[in-house]
């Protein structure tokens, strides 16, 4: 048995560093999955790599006993393509927020998407600014009232998982902190997608905007408001069962009693070559206070940028032979002079 | 029309020549420039250009503002410098004219395209009356030629036969033209005509055109009469070699790619489109068969973060801009400086502040890399100093990078970019063996068993290169304070105190391990030094050469290093009766060495968006040294 098949635990993935974040911060829940996942899936830790920017949960490569790079606010995409072009053996994950993913880095993570660079992002969001303590972020609810914002905030907020698809990503998924194995289920998917994974991540920051996502964690509340995507399943919800997804005639998605809806429920298919209906999807909760799907809206398979990249460089090898220094310098018009 | 029975012209030697084309933006002046550059290098001159373009792909016809020119001197001596006052202005249209006579020397000689000297063109040149006849060109020898319409009269035979229209035949006129300069400067034209059918191979009409333009204009000139003289600029006596023709941007390149091979790592190249840096990626981009990964970015702090990445990663990591876009990767500069990675940052600088004079020269970044960094954020800095120097820089660049764990700031310029000059083909065995200066971590470094990215060799201070996928060594990287050794985050006053010391201090050890500063005094008694860094070294060159046969005792020194500066540079300037430095921006590298060194370093500057004339230089190194006693 060589080394690479031992079965490896949690803890093997766990760093000697104290975790600092807020004591009850969705973090934590967060981590811990990430770890055990990690264990599940045979990852190993010589060959994982974390990559975050700046905030909160940026921190994240600290806790982890793998190789990890806490880079500058909204650049980890960058640092982490320039990791996946030169390293095919690595598995890179980028753990971001929504701030420093859709907000000061929002060009990069929409390049990253587009590119399809073999990358997991897990975008951790928690509608709020938390280690600046307090301002509003671009996921915000228009009129969110923080220290920024007294009177409100104006813009309108940006929905992750249509911002993903708009940007043609190939895994697109939705989960929240404290849900275990939702989380494993679609942190699986994205570690088993080649190409950008993306993972918005609702993440409960109990010190800034505590209860922001209750309508999806809280006993009570979630039964009625996860709309659980299921491939090759009917989308329906609730605690019967009761209510279902229908498409419009303009394409566009709504929700109606399972009764009304009849025959017409959409069928969850992430596979489909086209994102339009993983959009419309995307599209059927304004904001994650009422129903809300959750899984893997989005999961096609498109060439791999750093792939195709290494793969012209091998093309030009087969073609031209390995480069020739001596030949390079004299390949011009050359002369001698005696 | 090859009537080789005229008479012979009067074949005058000389030891050199400056040769000016000017023309429309779209008049081809670069590709000309590039073909006589490259019949000139073959001739065995020595050689050195300086293409001069708008920024506009396209500026509107005829304007002012659309004028391109190319100049090139060439000799039977070693010359540093394209040449201060032209001896020959091709002038294709009235802007060209307009634009470039004032250059040329007295009595210089001018060939015009008179076809192109229309009412219309004259005015957009701002000629009231066309200066071909109102007295204008009385102290020039003019030469009139009717480019064009020869142009058409050589290719009625392909406008008849359909193989191209009237105006793709026009596009031939500037073949005609260096057809005529290169008679007359006994130029063969056979690997320009070898050139045209390489270049057209799958349009042999145009190639076809082309060549019959090209010894159209070199037999017009052998014909007619109006040229009495021809002229030869004999072979330059070079140190034997093998020799090619090379521009910095190319060079740099090439440099890069040598670094990939002599340090066994496969380069990565991040970076984001930009004049005058673009070229460097274009060249490396043909390049993909030496394993070279190009990658370009969505936008400049992007592409600085692809190279911390792929640092990370293992491979010798590059990137290069010019001012502007240094000024967005300042931030990932300062990550990469505090995480010790080696990479290379090229700044190829051009005119600024902001979008500034992109096409045009300037040295004016040398602070922004100095000290263009959030905290005390030192990074070694290096400069080329000639076309062919930028290939050596960036080995020593990947040199200091792969020894010292830094990312090193390189700069080139706009000058440099695009001129080219012979260069001497080094053995590439004989070129630094980078592979010596680095080796990977592959095993824990504490007795423990455990690993500390930051305890460092006591030699260089650079902290271990530990990849990721080596068993064992996993660790954290990050912008936040380090503790020494464990690298982990640290807020400990102290050792902030500390890390920042060492981070000087490491700098300090490069500066040390440099080999001596090589000071060009052939006298042994001057007491004037002239101190210069980059582009300028040519003039600085010829003007010193210059000063010395007027009898003036004059030293040189030229630092490829600016950070660290060489320790040896405050007794050496504090050992002369005036230091001089002349400098394309405000005075920024005297700035320094008069912080550096306590001596009272006299600045003289100019900001034009082009490179020094020696003569310009004569006169002021002469005025500042000596002025105060004459």
């Amino acid at each position: 048995m060589t080394t690479n098949e031992i079965k490896l635990t949690k803890k093997d993935f766990t760093s000697d560093r104290e975790v600092r974040w807020c004591p009850g911060c969705g973090d934590y829940a967060i981590l811990a999955t990430v770890q055990s996942l990690l264990a599940d899936v045979g990852a190993r830790p010589e060959k994982t790599v974390f990559v975050s920017g700046i905030g909160c949960s940026s921190r994240f490569p600290y806790y982890m006993d793998t190789y990890g790079f806490h880079t500058i606010h909204g650049r980890a995409p960058t640092v982490a393509t320039g990791l996946a072009i030169t390293r095919p053996d690595l598995d890179i994950w980028i753990v971001t927020g929504d701030g420093d993913g859709l907000s000061i880095g929002g060009n990069h993570l929409m390049h990253t998407l587009r590119r399809n660079v073999n990358l997991n992002i897990l975008l951790f969001n928690n509608e709020i600014y938390g280690l600046t303590k307090g301002q509003y972020s671009p996921t915000s609810p228009l009129g969110s009232v923080h220290k920024s914002t007294p009177m409100g905030s104006l813009d309108r907020p940006v929905n992750p998982v249509s911002l993903a698809l708009g940007a043609e990503a190939t895994y697109v998924a939705r989960s929240i902190d404290t849900d275990r194995q939702h989380l494993s289920g679609v942190l699986r998917g994205a570690y088993e997608h080649r190409g950008t994974s993306f993972v918005e991540i609702y993440q409960n920051c109990n010190i800034f905007n505590d209860g922001a996502f209750d309508a999806l964690r809280e006993k009570g509340q979630k039964e009625h408001n996860q709309i659980r995507l299921v491939p090759g399943e009917p989308i329906t919800f609730g605690p019967e069962g009761e209510r279902a997804v229908i498409a419009e005639p303009d394409g566009s998605m709504r929700i109606v009693s399972t009764e009304e809806a009849g025959d017409r429920v959409v069928v969850h298919d992430p596979t489909r070559p086209a994102s339009t209906t993983a959009f419309a999807l995307s599209r059927l909760a304004p904001s994650p206070t009422g129903p809300t799907p959750i899984g893997v809206f989005r999961s096609v398979d498109r060439p791999v940028y750093d792939d195709e990249l290494r793969k012209q460089v091998a093309a030009a090898r087969e073609r031209y032979g390995e480069g020739d220094l001596v030949e390079l310098l004299e390949g011009g018009n050359v002369w001698d002079v005696f | 029309m090859s009537d080789t029975s005229t008479a012979e012209r009067e074949r005058i030697q000389l030891s050199s020549a400056v040769v000016r084309f000017a023309g429309d933006s779209g008049d081809g002046m670069q590709l000309t420039g590039d073909r006589f550059t490259t019949q000139t290098a073959l001739a065995g001159n020595d050689l050195a250009t300086l293409p001069d373009f708008p920024a506009e792909i396209r500026a509107p016809a005829g304007t002012l503002a659309g004028v391109s020119s190319f100049q090139l001197h060439f000799s039977d001596q070693d010359i540093h410098t394209p040449g201060d006052a032209p001896d020959v202005l091709v002038a294709m249209n009235p802007a060209a004219l307009q634009k470039h006579l004032s250059a040329l020397k007295p009595g210089g000689l001018v060939i015009v395209n008179t076809d192109a000297f229309t009412e219309r063109n004259l005015h957009k040149a701002g000629y009231e009356s066309s200066p071909l006849d109102d007295g204008t060109m009385t102290d020039y020898q003019l030469h009139e030629v009717p480019i064009t319409g020869l142009t058409l009269r050589a290719l009625e035979r392909h406008i008849e036969e359909g193989a191209l229209n009237k105006k793709e035949a026009e596009r031939c006129k500037n073949m005609l033209a260096l057809g005529l300069v290169s008679w007359m400067y006994s130029r063969p034209i056979a690997e320009t005509e070898e050139w045209l059918e390489d270049k057209f191979a799958s349009k042999p009409e145009l190639a076809d055109a082309n060549v019959t333009a090209l010894r159209a204009g070199w037999n017009y000139g052998n014909t007619t009469e109006a040229f009495a003289f021809t002229y030869e600029v004999k072979a330059a006596k070079l140190a034997p070699g093998r020799y090619r023709n090379i521009t910095g941007n190319q060079a740099m390149a090439y440099g890069l790619i040598a670094a990939s091979v002599r340090s066994g790592l496969p380069l990565f190249y991040g970076s984001y489109p930009i004049t005058p840096a673009s070229d460097i990626l274009h060249e490396l981009a043909k390049l993909k068969h030496f394993g070279v990964a190009t990658y370009q970015a969505e936008d400049e702090i992007a592409a600085m973060g692809s190279v911390i990445g792929a640092a990370f990663g293992g491979h010798l990591a590059v990137t290069a801009s010019s001012g502007p876009g240094i000024a967005l990767k300042a931030e990932a500069m300062g990550l990469a400086m505090i995480t010790e990675l080696p990479m290379v940052v090229i700044d190829v600088q051009r005119g600024g502040p902001s979008t500034g004079l992109p096409t045009k020269t300037e040295q004016s970044d040398l602070f922004q890399l100095l000290y263009g960094r959030n905290g005390e954020a030192p990074i070694p800095v290096i400069a080329a100093s000639s076309p062919a120097d930028c290939f050596d820089t960036a080995l020593e660049a990947a040199r200091i990078a792969l020894t010292y764990r830094t990312p090193v700031a390189l700069l080139s310029d706009g000058y440099l970019a695009n001129s080219a000059e012979p260069w001497r083909l080094p053995a590439v065995d004989e070129l630094p063996a980078l592979s010596e200066a680095f080796a990977f971590t592959t095993e824990p470094n504490l007795e423990d068993g455990g690993f500390a990215p930051y305890l460092r060799d006591q030699d260089t201070l650079a902290r271990p290169w530990a990849l990721p996928g080596t068993p064992g060594l996993e660790h954290r990287l990050g912008g936040i304070e380090k503790e020494e050794g464990s690298g982990h985050i640290s807020y400990d006053p102290a050792n902030h105190d500390a890390q920042t010391r060492m981070r000087y201090a490491r700098l300090d050890r490069i500066g040390a391990q440099l080999p001596p500063l090589e000071v060009v005094d052939p006298s042994g008694e001057a007491d004037v030094l002239v101190v210069g860094w980059g582009s300028t070294k040519g003039p600085l060159q010829a003007a010193c050469h210059e000063l010395r046969s007027r009898g003036r005792k004059v030293a040189r020194v030229h630092l490829r290093h600016l950070a660290p500066l060489h320790p040896e540079l405050p007794e050496l300037l504090a050992s002369y009766r005036v230091v001089v430095c002349p400098e394309n921006n405000m005075g920024q590298l005297a700035m320094l060495l008069r912080a550096r060194t306590l001596v009272d370093v006299r600045s003289y500057n100019r900001v034009t968006g082009q490179p020094f004339a020696s003569t310009e230089l004569v006169a002021a190194i002469e005025r500042i040294g000596w002025g105060e006693q004459a």
